[in-house]
């Protein structure tokens, strides 16, 4: 969460250390001097505070942690019991014995069946919504009803409906991340200024072209924030999901290291869950931004 | 006799909760192919409305509207729209925008080659090839209404509406623009409905101005032939007698008869 902040400040400090620098130049300057040096200085200021950070909260860490009574490792201690997980996350040392990466892999494929399917379901259901206003009346309050359930509490259902872990799984991924697509959608399309609907009526554009020319280009910010919410909370879903149908899987890797009392393991994939929710969310930021570019009407 | 665009004995009541309010009484006007006129009045008189029905985006109460002896209940191109903040679909590029209209009106009756031809044709027409690229956001707001004005011709309808379509442009270039309209209806002679609420800019344009009452339940309060010879000029014109005239007169009736009341 806190990237984006720190994204915003660099403008405001490069200037500074820059004009300490220029006067110095040549007349000529090298390529040392233009190129390399200010590219060194944006890479310095954006990595060099979250590097500070980090290395501050790990000595904090270690400290509080070194004492031989302490209930949770130390990172030294993470570093010496988990090396293999660290180093190396793509090792095979038998079936129930791989890196980390295989795991997340799984749950990884796992979230894209499950919020590929809420994806469709969720924009289709939310466009019938925001167009018709006995749809959004009929089904609106069932929708805010069912999508503050917990994922979790699908579970048992799903299991006995689907009678196997793995589709269970995925249709808890998809439970969850459904409703902020739908509900968002629906915002998105209830929201198309009536003048856009108006050329489409002028230009007599069938119900489909309709959809694909003007519904979702106009909705696609709100599609996209919808995704976006969707996207972390099937992220959120399926480690928990995972602990309690096991299998392969990042979620079953903590829930099994606990059982046998690795918690240094329980560290590396806490690290591993976060980095890869933070990419998943920027991925989906990020093609947000390449596909709703010029959507914004002024 | 049949007028080539008939608006007959038209009545509009909107109707929220239980209130009933009467935005056009018993409105009927004849226009003929190849004629330019303009509806002039204060806001609120009902004007877009009129104009929407005739578009088909509105339904009429009472009565109805008939292009070459057909009654028109739904929007079609053959009434395209230039509307007032210019519509234009800020995802696609100026030539899509246009494309879209073309590809629409003409799918099944012209060769994808012709239909690009047709685009950029249009495109041309209103000075906008240069910019076809560009995305609405990156051209200012007369390009803008052009590139609007470019969509509407290309759809080659039988009445072209212009829903105030200079009402948000500065002076200059609002003027700009009534030159290039002028200049197309004189090159291609199409029928024209436009509202405005300018009357300089109403005189110049038209053929017939049609003065409305204030609303509620407002109607056609006068019509006025503007009998001056095409093409016209703005500078000579200015001084011409006919024209201030009709000046006058469109103006004794918006200042004098039929004075804007607030909150009417």
């Amino acid at each position: 969460m806190n990237m984006p902040m720190l994204k915003t400040d660099p403008q405001a400090v490069t200037r500074a250390p820059s004009a300490t620098v220029v006067p110095l130049n040549p007349p000529t300057p090298g390529f040392l001097r233009t190129r390399i040096l200010p590219a060194a200085r944006t890479v310095a200021v954006r990595i060099l505070p979250p590097l500070v950070t980090i290395c501050v909260l790990l000595g904090v860490w270690q400290v509080l942690c070194m004492h031989p009574g302490a209930t949770l490792p130390s990172p030294s201690r993470i570093w010496s019991d988990a090396r293999d997980l660290i180093v190396d996350p793509f090792f095979v040392a038998g079936p129930q014995d791989i890196g980390l990466a295989w795991r997340v892999l799984t749950s990884l494929h796992r979230v894209a069946i499950g919020f590929g399917f809420a994806a469709i379901a969720g924009i289709l259901i939310g466009a019938i919504i925001g167009q018709s206003v006995w749809a959004m009346r009929g089904l609106d309050p069932i929708f805010q009803v069912l999508r503050t359930i917990p994922p979790l509490a699908w579970l048992p259902l799903s299991l006995a409906a689907f009678r196997d872990s793995q589709p269970s799984a995925i249709f808890v991924i998809f439970i969850t991340s459904v409703w902020p697509i739908i509900i968002n959608t629906a915002v998105g399309i209830r929201n198309i200024p009536q003048d856009y609907r108006n050329v489409a009526a002028v230009l007599r554009l069938n119900p489909l072209e309709f959809f694909w020319k003007v519904m979702i280009p106009a909705a696609a910010p709100y599609i996209f924030t919808g995704l976006r919410i969707g996207i972390g909370l099937s992220w959120l879903a399926i480690v928990a999901a995972e602990m309690l149908t096991g299998g392969v899987g990042i979620g079953f890797f903590i829930w099994d290291a606990w059982n046998s009392s690795r918690l240094s393991d329980i560290v590396v994939a806490l690290v591993y869950i976060g980095i890869v929710g933070f990419l998943l969310d920027r991925l989906v930021a990020g093609i947000a931004t390449v596909v709703t570019r010029g959507t914004a009407a002024n | 006799m049949i007028s080539y665009l008939q608006i007959d004995h038209l009545d509009k009541t909107f109707v929220r909760g239980n209130r009933e309010t009467k935005v056009l009484k018993d409105v009927s006007l004849t226009v003929e192919k190849g004629q330019f006129v303009s509806i002039i009045g204060h806001s609120g008189c009902g004007k877009t409305t009129l104009l929407n029905i005739v578009a088909g985006l509105t339904q009429a109460t009472l009565g109805g509207v008939l292009l070459e002896g057909r009654e028109v209940n739904e929007p079609g191109p053959d009434r395209a729209v230039v509307f007032q903040n210019h519509s234009l679909l800020p995802w696609l590029t100026v030539y899509d925008n246009v494309r879209l209209a073309v590809d629409k009106v003409f799918g099944a009756s012209k060769s994808r080659a012709e239909r690009h031809a047709w685009t950029l044709h249009n495109l041309d027409l209103v000075q906008m090839s240069h910019a076809k690229d560009k995305r609405p956001a990156e051209i200012s707001g007369g390009m803008k209404q052009r590139v609007g004005l470019a969509r509407a011709l290309a759809m080659e309808p039988k009445v072209l509406l212009l829903d105030e379509p200079f009402g948000a442009l500065d002076a200059l270039t609002r003027a700009h623009l009534q030159d290039s309209v002028m200049a197309l209806h004189q090159k291609l002679g199409n029928t024209v409905l436009m509202i405005t609420h300018d009357v300089d800019e109403a005189v110049l344009l038209s053929d017939r101005i049609v003065m409305m009452t204030n609303g509620p339940a407002a109607q056609i309060g006068e019509i006025l032939d503007v009998a001056l010879a095409r093409p016209r000029k703005r500078l000579e014109v200015a001084a011409n007698a006919t024209y201030l005239k009709c000046r006058q007169r469109v103006l004794e009736f918006l200042y004098e008869r039929h004075r804007y009341v607030e909150a009417a």
